[in-house]
């Protein structure tokens, strides 16, 4: 009991995600700030924001709207994705084997933040956050789908093995998934799968600054808005991480290796950075055509090679 | 000085609230945020409801429309709140203190925390407004 209350507050839990993920989205900025020849915020940025919202600021709650549900869902998106977390990363530090299936609780588990999200939004009474919240619902079911391709073709590729832990023992015994065409396949998927679960820049529609200011969030200040905050930092670093763990072999805690599992993470924030800095946002009816069609075509293109096994 | 005071002071969200202005203040404004002034690098953000801003920037001269929209907006606003009126116009009423639709300078409507004057400021005079208001 206190060990598992241990991960989930500090290591992997709350804290160390909280806090790595502040860092990365701190590396998020620095380098869409030098993408745009700027010189980006100091490195403790992120945290300056995290605790102005959460010491400084005054929680306005909707007169029109429920307040419990309002304020009740940013906590439990930060339990969800907090949750998820822990069950991505105990078993990629090697602490625990985690549970027989933990990669569809954990497929469960992601969805958590974005419902907490849309719930949150129409409890605000708001009209631009219900538009918001329409949009994310389009969003997510289209590429809910395409996610679940993702996570079939890796069970098929490790041979019926719904662990992340065996997922990534079977990947250090032999090679990596993404050495293989069905692999990289995947790995281009999965990335535009993460870049719309996190909401950045092509698929950033339910919360278009510009054009619905804000929208699922445009309640939302003060405490309420630092937890959705902390959630969007840990969702920065425990979607890379899940990809690393069942695609690119997962982390080696050993000497030099550890610097090389820390530069795969920053190495897919860093794609997922530069694809967000080079392009439009799309509207909802593209990105739904982009997921239903294209992107569940080439999930399932790669489930037929991985039938043929390449 | 508090650690309060100190995150809320490195981390200034802005929302801008533009009056019956000429547009010259704005495109002074949006220098600040891009790459040769990059006001990001003290963590200060534009950001798109009044809900998460820390600072209300106002500039254009108040008409009557505009006083009723900009007391609705500083009431939605979550304190502690800073209040920056730039440009002639917001300061003084500059040109239009004489209309007959003009309805004060922004210190007749809502409390200011500081005045940045110019027509239009500089980007160096509204970042030099930004540290001493900063610094207070």
């Amino acid at each position: 009991m206190a060990a598992d209350l241990f991960y989930f507050l500090v290591f992997p839990g709350l804290l160390f995600v909280g806090i790595t993920g502040g860092f990365l989205s701190w590396f998020d900025r620095k380098v869409t700030a030098r993408v745009q020849f700027r010189k980006g915020p100091p490195v403790l940025q992120p945290f300056y924001d995290f605790f102005k919202l959460l010491l400084v600021k005054e929680t306005i709650l909707p007169k029109h709207g429920s307040p419990v549900t309002f304020l009740l869902a940013p906590v439990f998106s930060v339990f969800g994705a907090t949750m998820a977390g822990v069950f991505i990363l105990l078993p990629l530090f090697n602490i625990t084997t985690g549970f027989r299936g933990d990669l569809i609780v954990v497929f469960y588990l992601l969805t958590i933040p974005s419902f907490s999200y849309i719930i949150g939004a129409l409890a605000s009474g708001n009209p631009l956050a219900a538009v918001g919240g329409s949009r994310e619902v389009k969003l997510i079911l289209s590429y809910e789908l395409t996610f679940l391709l993702v996570i079939t073709g890796i069970i098929m590729k490790c041979g019926q093995q719904f662990e992340i832990d065996s997922i990534i023992k079977v990947q250090q015994a032999s090679s990596p998934f993404i050495g293989s065409v069905s692999g990289v396949l995947l790995f281009v998927v999965a990335i535009f799968c993460i870049q719309a679960k996190l909401a950045l820049v092509p698929f950033d529609m339910p919360e278009a600054e510009t054009e619905i200011t804000e929208g699922i969030f445009i309640e939302y200040s003060g405490t309420a808005y630092a937890f959705i905050k902390l959630t969007k930092y840990i969702m920065l670093f425990i979607l890379p991480s899940l990809i690393v763990a069942v695609l690119l072999g997962g982390f080696r805690l050993d000497g030099i290796n550890i610097l090389w599992s820390m530069l795969k993470v920053l190495g897919i924030v860093l794609l997922l950075t530069l694809i967000r800095n080079t392009n439009p946002r799309i509207r909802i009816k593209q990105a739904v055509r982009f997921f239903i069609i294209w992107m569940n075509l080439i999930a399932v293109i790669a489930l037929v090679l991985i039938t043929f096994g390449y | 000085m508090g650690f309060k005071s100190y995150c809320f002071k490195k981390s200034l969200w802005v929302f801008h609230f533009g009056g019956a202005s000429c547009n010259n203040c704005d495109i002074e404004i949006l220098d600040c945020l891009t790459p040769r002034h990059d006001l990001e690098r003290f963590g200060i953000l534009l950001v798109g409801s009044i809900r998460h801003a820390d600072v209300l920037l106002v500039n254009g001269s108040i008409n009557h429309h505009d006083r009723e929209r900009l007391i609705e907006i500083y009431n939605q606003a979550p304190k502690p709140i800073l209040v920056v009126a730039i440009g002639a116009c917001g300061c003084t009423g500059g040109l239009f203190a004489e209309s007959i639709t003009f309805a004060g300078p922004v210190d007749k409507v809502i409390p200011v925390d500081a005045y940045i004057p110019g027509c239009p400021p500089k980007p160096e005079a509204i970042i030099a407004g930004i540290v001493k208001l900063v610094n207070k």
